[in-house]
């Protein structure tokens, strides 16, 4: 046991992997020399060799298609895609291909694969190192989509992605990368996929949130709390296909009142589907509308630091959106 | 590499009696006598009301068979497109295996009836499923042949497609990929120069598919693939290259396309009408078995026999793939996930 930063899980829990079983293979842009050019898999190619820490070529839509091939010759192929706005390219094989390969087989053929990217802003990336586009993958039937941010839950959630036979996308948030720490096991150990996480129990209001914002949320709640008394559930959805509607809706049962925070964009985005869900089965139970705290329809997100800031959310304004829940 | 490649098919040509063994060769034209067999009796079904969609790939058997015949079908991978029904039973798929298909019928291998026909599949036979998206099958086939050679096997995968998937990224990025690892994979191109109704001027600037292969610093060659022994002997130099480790070869094979694209096409609206009334006057079966009756290899006895024993095993596969049950609807939503 060991107190780590994300980085470090992420990159334990591959480095433990590819060690016990020599299927593991990692293939992506400057993963190998260069060790990943946020680090995550530094020291890998030295320890297991460039056939198994692949340099590919500057090619998304080869290095998913690649993975293919490789997944369906005895391969468990751990592509990186250096961020998430750089899957566009690939998004042919990965709806196309990755996610269909069971279904179109009837069984015969799968697609064991861990797809990992890199997303989220506030790093000042600007428009194309910085989006949050993954509703787009969890529209997609055929694909499971995480986005744990607890280096705990992260290295337990990407070995039992790894060795999960249906393909899992695996989101990072990169401002998270070296500014999250707990405390991770040395050994292996699981943490499932489709299971929220509830950080702080209550009663008054429940806060459903993912990726960096899930800590403004904690930080505008505990603060309400401390002034306003009450206490405010927050749950950190982890996966979010599949995504843990038993949770959400239990917890909103008993709170009847839901704020779903996340830096997508607003339109399309998960908080949608989170609303629907809740509204369908929860309905009698609600004492509030579901309200949704979102990036805005922008395109995520500008680079000058004042546009930047405004686009981002902060504590403050999930403060105020706790405030207008509550008071209904 | 790629000087040495131009000069491939006239050393062929060059020789005077390639070694070639004579069941192999008999196989290899039964191989096209049966998909021929198969592909009439499925647009045939199509004409008749009993199919909603057809693809043929009349016009290409030589092409298919010549270098399935070069190819070891109990260790090599086949990653197929949509006209390889040659390719397909050469690999391991039956004639109501394919029937099965086309008639969207519950025990169809490839798929359960969950893809449209000629969407070949089967884990056992080492056919990778593919998509009807054009191309993305290339660097499967260079995922699979870089999983090999990392295990240090020997196998080769051949990867099929038409002229017009040479236009598409894919292409492009899973030839490159492959030449970077010289990996053991055979890029097939049957052309037939139709993509569609877009004719190869208007798809490529180069003069000949082959001519791609020298920017990547890989072997091209173009052959006939209406002979399917020649297509044989340039597809085992190939193959011989990949499983020593010697890299991909790029075989461009010209061929016919009787049909047009699906039974959805109307190739009257873009072929001139004498192209099309002249298209069968030459074909793969036609050259093929006179080349093998000129060696010695098939007599007309044999060769009306082989046509027997085919029609027979169409009308058997299509009795039973008739009489086959469709899905169970309550299956529709199995799958999306592994379920154990």
């Amino acid at each position: 046991m060991a107190e780590k930063l994300l980085i470090q899980a992420i990159h334990d829990g591959l480095d433990e992997a590819m060690a016990e079983d020599e299927r593991v293979v990692i293939i992506g842009e400057d993963v190998g020399t260069r060790g990943g050019v946020f680090r995550v898999t530094d020291g890998l190619k030295e320890k297991y060799g460039p056939m198994r820490v692949v340099d590919s070529p500057l090619a998304e839509s080869l290095i998913i298609g690649a993975s293919v091939g490789m997944a369906a010759n005895g391969m468990i192929p751990v592509p990186e895609i250096q961020f998430l706005d750089f899957s566009t390219p690939a998004m042919d094989q990965i709806m196309s291909e990755v996610a269909r390969m069971r279904y179109r087989s009837n069984g015969d053929w799968g697609c064991p694969m861990v797809i990992r990217m890199p997303y989220g802003g506030g790093i000042h990336g600007a428009l194309y190192h910085s989006q949050s586009i993954e509703a787009i993958y969890t529209h997609v039937p055929g694909l499971k989509v995480v986005a744990p941010i607890d280096p705990y839950d992260a290295k337990g959630m990407l070995r039992e992605a790894i060795f999960d036979p249906d393909p899992v996308i695996f989101l990072e948030h990169k401002k998270a990368y070296r500014a999250i720490r707990a405390d991770v096991p040395d050994e292996p150990y699981t943490v499932p996929i489709g299971k929220a996480k509830t950080l702080r129990e209550g009663r008054d209001l429940t806060i459903i949130s993912y990726g960096a914002y899930l800590y403004e949320a904690l930080r505008a709640a505990d603060e309400f709390v401390e002034e306003q008394g009450g206490s405010i559930e927050v749950l950190d959805l982890r996966s979010l296909k599949p995504l843990d509607s038993e949770a959400i809706l239990n917890s909103v049962m008993k709170t009847g009142k839901a704020l779903i925070v996340h830096e997508a964009n607003r339109f399309g985005g998960i908080g949608g589907e989170i609303a629907a869900i809740i509204a369908e089965e929860a309905f009698a139970y609600l004492d509030g509308p579901v309200m949704r705290l979102t990036s805005p329809d922008v395109p995520a997100m500008p680079y000058s630091p004042p546009l930047e800031q405004a686009f981002l959310i902060t504590k403050d304004d999930i403060r105020a959106a706790i405030e207008r829940l509550s008071a209904f | 590499m790629a000087t040495e490649a131009r000069q491939v098919t006239s050393a062929f040509e060059a020789q005077e009696a390639p070694e070639l063994d004579p069941d192999l060769m008999r196989r290899m034209l039964e191989n096209m006598l049966l998909a021929r067999a198969v592909d009439e009796r499925m647009w045939q079904m199509n004409r008749a009301g009993e199919a909603p969609f057809a693809v043929s790939g009349q016009g290409h058997e030589a092409a298919q068979a010549g270098v399935a015949a070069a190819l070891d079908t109990s260790k090599d991978w086949c990653v197929p497109y949509y006209r390889d029904i040659t390719l397909s039973l050469a690999f391991g798929l039956t004639a109501k295996d394919l029937l099965l298909a086309q008639l969207a019928r519950a025990d169809d291998p490839s798929s359960g009836g969950r893809q449209m026909p000629n969407h070949f599949s089967s884990r056992k036979h080492r056919i990778l499923s593919g998509s009807s998206v054009i191309a993305t099958q290339i660097p499967h086939a260079a995922g699979i042949a870089f999983a090999a050679k990392a295990r240090g096997e020997d196998s080769v995968t051949v990867v099929c497609f038409g002229e017009g998937a040479t236009s598409q990224g894919d292409f492009h990025e899973g030839v490159n990929f492959a030449t970077i690892y010289d990996l053991p994979v055979i890029f097939f191109c049957q052309n037939n120069e139709y993509a569609i109704s877009v004719p190869t001027k208007l798809q490529m600037g180069v003069e000949r598919v082959a001519d791609r292969a020298a920017g990547y610093n890989m072997p091209g060659v173009r052959v006939d693939g209406l002979d399917a022994v020649e297509v044989y002997l340039v597809a085992r130099e190939a193959v011989q290259r990949a499983r020593s480790g010697g890299g991909p070869t790029l075989i461009e094979a010209m061929v016919r396309r009787f049909n047009p694209h699906s039974s959805d096409d109307d190739d009257r609206t873009y072929r001139p009408l004498e192209e099309l009334e002249g298209l069968r006057a030459d074909g793969p079966i036609r050259r093929t078995a006179g080349r093998l009756k000129e060696m010695g290899i098939i007599d007309d006895a044999w060769l009306e026999e082989t046509q027997r024993r085919v029609r027979q095993e169409v009308n058997e596969a299509t009795r039973e793939a008739e009489a086959a049950p469709l899905p169970d609807p309550e299956t529709f939503d199995r799958h999306v996930y592994f379920e154990g």
